[in-house]
C-alpha cells in the first residue's frame, strides 16, 4: 500500500523526489484525483499529492496570460476567467460522470493528460495553450520552461513534452497558459436525418468554408436521442452540429450562411447560446455514452474523412459511438458482454484504422487496463526514442512508472 | 562569438567523407570545391562565416538516413539547411561538419481539401503552400516576413511566426504530421492528418529545435480557407505609450484581430521613404490593425477599432479600401528590414519577447541604450502578441559590429528583465547562445541537453548552437542532484 506525501510547497516535492530517486523509491503523482482511472494502473510505493500547490499566482485579462499553481481547481481559473468574460479555448471536458467522480479536475491535470474538447478542431488542444512550466524531474531537480509569452523559441519547448505525458517526465509546480475571449454570441446550427458518411462530408464542407466554425459533431439517432436538448432528443434522427462564435453581427451572417449550405443537404435548425451551451458540454463530457455504466469507453483520433469507416469496422461487434472534430475524434461505448473481455475491443478498434490514427482506453475496469495498451502502441523506433526522454527525465523510473506503456 | 574548435580527427577525414558520401548522393550533389561552398558560408545572419567541410543535397530519404549514419559512424557534425533565410545563425556551417542541404526537397506531395491538410517536402517555400491551394480558396497561416523565400522545414526548425500568428498561432499550432531522420538513420513518423496523436509529444518539441535532435523530411500542415475578407487600418499616434495602450485595450475588449503591428518613427520614415504606403510621417508610432471575416463582422469590428483608437488619442486612421490598398499597407511593414538596410550599410535584427503592458517602458530604456551605445535603431513589432524587432542601424567597416552585438544583447536582457523571453520567433542559434543563461539555470539547460542526448547521444547535429556550454551526454547524466532530505520528519502525511 503506497504511502501519501503532502509537500506544502515545490520546495518540498524536490525534496522528496530528490530523495526518492536517490533512494530509487517509486512516486504517483495526484492533482486532483479527478483522472485516477484514465490510463494504465499504477502501483508505487508513495503517493504525492500536489494539492498544496493551489492558487492563481498572475492573471492579467488584457495580457491574456494566467498563472497557477499545478493543482489549482480548474473550476477556480475558470470562474476567474469568466469573470473578465475570458476562457481557455481548448474548452477543457470534465469526465467527471465518465468516471463517476466528484473529484476536482487541476489545471496540472488537465495540461498533464493534453485534454480538449470540441473547440479543439479551431483553437487547439491544451498543449497549444501551455505556456510555460515549472516542475521538479524524475532525478530530483527543479526545471523550468517556456515563459508568459506567446511567441518563445527559447530552447526546447518542454511544455509541449510535458502536455499528454501523464506525470511520467516530472511533476509540474507551477503552468502558465493562454487565455482568450469568450464569444459574444453562440450559435449551433443543426442538420437532420444524415447516414454517417453524408454528415462527414456536410462536416468537411463547413469546416472547409470561410465561416470559422468552432466545433463540428455528428450524433446518429440513438446517441442524439440521449440529448437534454429537445431539438436534438426530439428529431427522431441523426443530428449533425456546427458552432459558430464571436461577435453579434459575424455571428448572425455566418449562421445564415451555414444554414444555406447544410439546408440544400437536409432539414436544418438553428440552437441559441443556452442550448448551444448543453449540446457542446454533452459531446465533451461523453455524456451520450454514459447510460451503459459497465460499457469500455475509447476514444480514437483518426483521419477526419476516414471516421464513418473506422467507426464501422469499430462498432462490428456491437456497441454506439459518436463524432466530434469534424469526424476526426470517435467516441465508442462497447458493450462488456458483447466484445472480447480480453482485449476490451482494441483489436477490433485499432484494427478499424490501420495504425494511421490514435486509441485510447478511456474507460474500463482496472484488470482490463493493466493487460491492454491504453494508448496506442507505436512502431520500434519511436517508443525506443520515447523510453529515452523518459529516461532523460526519470533515469531510474520513479514516476508513474507504467501509466502510459509497460515501460514507462 | 566563439565556436567549438573543429576536431582534427574529422578534418582529416575529408577525402574519406567525401568518396563515401558520392556514394550516396552521386553526380553534383556532393559539393566539396572551394569555390562552390562559398555560396554556403553563412545564413540569414551574414555577420558570421565559415566554410564547411562539403555540402550534401540528398534527393531522397534513404539518402538522407544513410548520410546520417555515415556521419555518425564516421563522428562528423551536421548542420541541416533549408533556404538559409535564418536570423540566428542556425544554418552557419561548422569547418569540421557538413551542410546537410534539403533544397531538393521540394516537392508538394499531397494536397487533400477534404481533410484541410497538405503533405510537403521540407524545401518547398511557406509562400509555395499558399499559392498551391490559392486558386481553391485556401492557405497556410503562418506568414513569416521572409514567407517567400523560406523554407517550411526551416519554419518547423524555428518555429516560425508572422504577422497573422495572433489569431491563427505560429507553426506549431499548424502542424498535423512530421517525418524525421534521426543520427542513427532511423525513421520516425510523428501526427498524420489526424489532431492528436497521443504518447509524448515530439512534433511540439521538434518544432523550435533549430535542427539539434533530427532531420525532417516531411511535413503535413493544416490548411485553412481564406477569410471572406480582410481590411487593415492605419492608426498613428503621437506616443508609443498611446499606441500600446490602445493594443491592450483593443484585446481587453475581446477583439483579436487578424495581425496586429507596431512601427516606431523610425521604421515609419524609412519604410515610407522604400515602399510609399502612405504612411503618416507625423505620428510617433504607427499600429496596423487587420481584420478579417465576414464583411459585417469586419465592419462592425473596424467601428471598435477605431473608438478605441480614438480614446487612445489617436491622431490618424486610414481604413484600406481594397485588396491593393491592405497589400500596400502590408507591404511597408514586410519591406521594414530592407527598407533599414537602404538607410544603415548593415543592421542587426534583434526578435526579443516582452508582456505587451512593459513595451513603453522597454522602448524608452531602448531609447537611453540606443544613446549610450551610439547606435540608432528602429523598431517593428508584433504588438498584438509581444514580440520586438529592434533593428540596431551600424557600420561593420567603421568598426561598429561589436558595439552593435552589445547594443543587442543589452536589448535581450531588458526583454528578459521585464519578463519576456530571447526569442519570439528567430530561433537563438549562436546569435543568442550565450545569453541563454540570462534565462535559464544550469539545471534548466542541463535538462535540455539531455533530451538533445536522447535524440544525438554523440553530440554531432548542430553543435555550438542554443546551447552556451556542450557537455557529454554520460556527463550529463552522471550529474547528481542533491540527495534531498530523508524521512521529512516536519512533513505532514495521512
Amino acid at each position: 500500500m503506497a504511502e501519501d506525501l503532502q509537500p506544502t510547497d515545490a520546495g518540498q516535492v524536490t525534496e522528496m523526489l530528490a530523495w526518492a530517486a536517490g533512494s530509487k523509491k517509486t512516486v504517483e503523482l495526484v492533482g486532483g484525483g479527478s483522472k485516477a482511472a484514465l490510463g494504465r494502473v499504477v502501483e508505487t510505493d508513495y503517493r504525492l499529492h500536489l494539492s498544496a500547490l493551489d492558487g492563481v499566482n498572475l492573471y492579467e485579462p488584457e495580457e491574456l496570460v494566467l498563472r497557477a499553481g499545478a493543482a489549482t481547481s480548474l473550476g477556480q481559473i475558470q470562474a476567474m476567467l469568466a469573470q473578465q468574460r475570458q476562457q481557455l479555448a481548448f474548452e477543457p471536458p470534465d469526465f467527471g460522470d465518465l468516471y463517476g467522480t466528484t473529484k476536482e479536475q487541476t489545471i496540472g491535470g488537465v495540461l498533464a493528460a493534453n485534454l480538449a474538447g470540441p473547440r479543439r478542431l479551431k483553437a487547439g488542444a491544451a498543449r497549444d495553450h501551455f505556456l510555460g512550466l515549472e516542475g521538479v524531474s524524475g532525478r530530483g531537480a527543479a526545471f523550468k520552461s517556456g515563459g508568459r509569452v506567446v511567441k518563445n523559441v527559447t530552447g526546447y519547448d518542454l511544455c509541449k513534452l510535458m502536455a499528454g505525458s501523464f506525470g511520467t517526465l516530472a511533476a509540474l509546480t507551477e503552468v502558465t497558459v493562454k487565455v482568450l475571449p469568450s464569444p459574444e454570441k453562440i450559435r449551433t446550427v443543426l442538420l437532420f436525418a444524415q447516414d454517417d458518411a453524408a454528415a462527414i462530408t456536410a462536416m468537411s464542407q463547413a469546416a472547409g468554408s470561410p465561416h470559422e466554425v468552432s466545433a463540428l459533431a455528428h450524433l446518429p439517432a440513438a446517441i442524439a436521442a440521449r440529448s437534454a436538448v429537445s431539438y436534438v432528443k426530439g428529431a427522431g434522427d441523426a443530428v449533425t452540429a456546427v458552432r459558430v462564435e464571436g461577435p453579434g453581427p459575424s455571428v448572425e451572417h455566418r449562421t445564415e450562411a451555414l444554414r444555406r449550405q447544410w439546408g440544400a443537404l437536409g432539414a436544418v435548425e438553428e440552437l441559441h447560446g443556452h442550448n448551444s451551451n448543453i449540446l457542446w458540454r454533452e459531446i465533451a463530457n461523453v455524456a451520450p455514452l454514459l447510460p451503459d455504466r459497465d460499457a469500455i469507453v475509447w476514444k480514437l483520433s483518426v483521419t477526419p474523412s476516414l471516421g464513418a469507416e473506422v467507426m464501422r469496422g469499430a462498432l462490428a461487434a456491437g456497441g454506439a459511438g459518436y463524432y466530434d472534430w469534424a469526424g476526426g475524434l470517435l467516441w465508442l461505448a462497447l458493450p462488456a458482454n458483447e466484445i472480447s473481455s480480453e482485449d476490451g475491443g482494441a483489436g477490433l478498434v485499432r484494427g478499424a484504422f490501420g495504425g494511421a490514427g490514435h486509441a485510447t482506453l478511456m474507460r474500463g475496469p482496472e484488470d482490463l487496463r493493466a493487460s491492454v495498451e491504453v494508448f496506442q502502441p507505436t512502431p520500434p523506433a519511436l517508443a525506443a526514442l520515447s523510453a529515452r526522454i523518459k529516461d532523460a527525465f526519470d533515469p531510474h523510473g520513479i514516476l508513474n512508472p507504467g501509466r502510459m506503456h509497460g515501460a514507462f | 562569438m566563439l565556436m567549438p574548435k573543429p576536431e582534427g580527427a574529422i578534418l582529416a577525414q575529408r577525402q574519406g567523407l567525401l568518396t563515401d558520401l558520392r556514394e550516396i548522393v552521386p553526380g553534383e550533389g556532393v559539393i566539396a570545391d572551394n569555390v562552390a561552398l562559398r555560396a554556403y558560408e553563412s545564413d540569414g545572419l551574414s555577420a558570421y562565416r565559415s566554410v564547411p567541410l562539403a555540402v550534401v543535397l540528398p534527393e531522397t530519404v534513404p539518402q538522407v538516413a544513410a548520410i546520417m549514419q555515415l556521419c555518425e559512424r564516421r563522428g562528423i557534425k551536421v548542420v541541416p539547411r533549408g533556404a538559409g533565410t535564418s536570423l540566428s545563425g542556425g544554418a552557419l556551417p561548422l569547418e569540421d561538419g557538413i551542410i546537410l542541404g534539403l533544397g531538393k526537397f521540394n516537392r508538394i506531395l499531397e494536397i487533400d481539401y477534404e481533410n484541410r491538410a497538405v503533405r510537403v517536402q521540407p524545401g518547398v517555400t511557406n509562400l509555395g503552400i499558399s499559392l498551391a491551394v490559392d486558386d481553391n480558396g485556401f492557405y497556410y497561416a503562418p506568414d513569416p516576413s521572409s514567407q517567400i523565400a523560406c523554407s517550411i522545414g526551416g519554419n518547423v526548425a524555428e518555429n516560425a511566426g508572422g504577422v497573422h500568428c495572433l489569431k491563427y498561432g505560429v507553426t506549431t499550432n499548424n502542424l498535423l504530421g512530421l517525418e524525421m531522420v534521426l543520427l542513427s538513420g532511423e525513421v520516425i513518423r510523428l501526427g498524420g492528418k489526424h489532431l492528436d496523436s497521443g504518447g509524448y509529444d515530439l512534433m511540439g518539441l521538434l518544432t523550435g529545435s533549430e535542427g539539434l535532435l533530427g532531420v525532417v523530411t516531411e511535413i503535413t500542415v493544416r490548411i485553412l480557407k481564406k477569410p471572406e475578407t480582410a481590411r487593415a487600418v492605419l492608426i498613428g499616434f503621437p506616443s508609443s505609450e498611446q499606441a500600446g495602450d490602445c493594443v491592450s485595450r483593443v484585446i481587453g475588449a475581446g477583439i483579436i484581430p487578424g495581425g496586429m503591428e507596431m512601427m516606431d518613427r523610425a521604421a515609419i520614415h524609412a519604410s515610407e521613404e522604400f515602399c510609399h504606403a502612405g504612411y503618416p510621417l507625423e505620428a510617433e508610432a504607427l499600429l496596423i490593425v487587420e481584420l478579417d471575416g465576414p464583411g459585417r463582422e469586419v465592419d462592425h469590428l473596424i467601428d471598435r477599432v477605431g473608438e478605441i483608437a480614438t480614446q487612445c488619442g489617436s491622431t490618424s486612421l486610414r481604413i484600406s479600401q481594397n485588396e491593393e490598398e491592405r497589400a500596400a499597407f502590408w507591404a511597408g511593414r514586410k519591406a521594414a528590414f530592407p527598407a533599414i538596410g537602404r538607410i544603415s550599410p548593415d543592421y542587426m535584427c534583434m526578435d526579443g519577447t516582452i508582456p505587451r503592458n512593459r513595451l513603453a517602458e522597454v522602448l524608452k530604456r531602448m531609447a537611453e541604450l540606443s544613446e549610450h551605445h551610439g547606435l540608432r535603431v528602429a523598431n517593428v513589432f508584433h504588438a498584438g502578441d509581444g514580440n520586438l524587432h529592434p533593428l540596431i542601424l551600424f557600420d561593420a567597416n567603421a568598426g561598429e559590429l561589436e558595439t552593435a552585438e552589445k547594443f543587442g544583447a543589452d536589448i535581450l536582457r531588458l526583454c528578459v528583465e521585464v519578463g519576456g523571453v530571447l526569442s519570439g520567433e528567430h530561433g537563438i542559434g549562436i546569435e543568442k547562445r550565450d545569453l541563454m543563461a540570462e534565462v535559464f539555470t544550469e539545471e534548466d539547460l542541463a535538462q535540455q541537453q539531455r533530451v538533445k542526448c536522447a535524440f544525438d547521444p554523440n553530440g554531432r547535429l548542430n553543435p555550438g548552437k542554443v546551447f552556451p556550454v556542450l557537455h557529454r551526454c554520460a556527463e550529463l547524466g552522471k550529474m547528481v542532484v542533491h540527495q534531498g532530505k530523508i524521512p521529512f520528519p516536519d512533513i505532514p502525511r495521512f
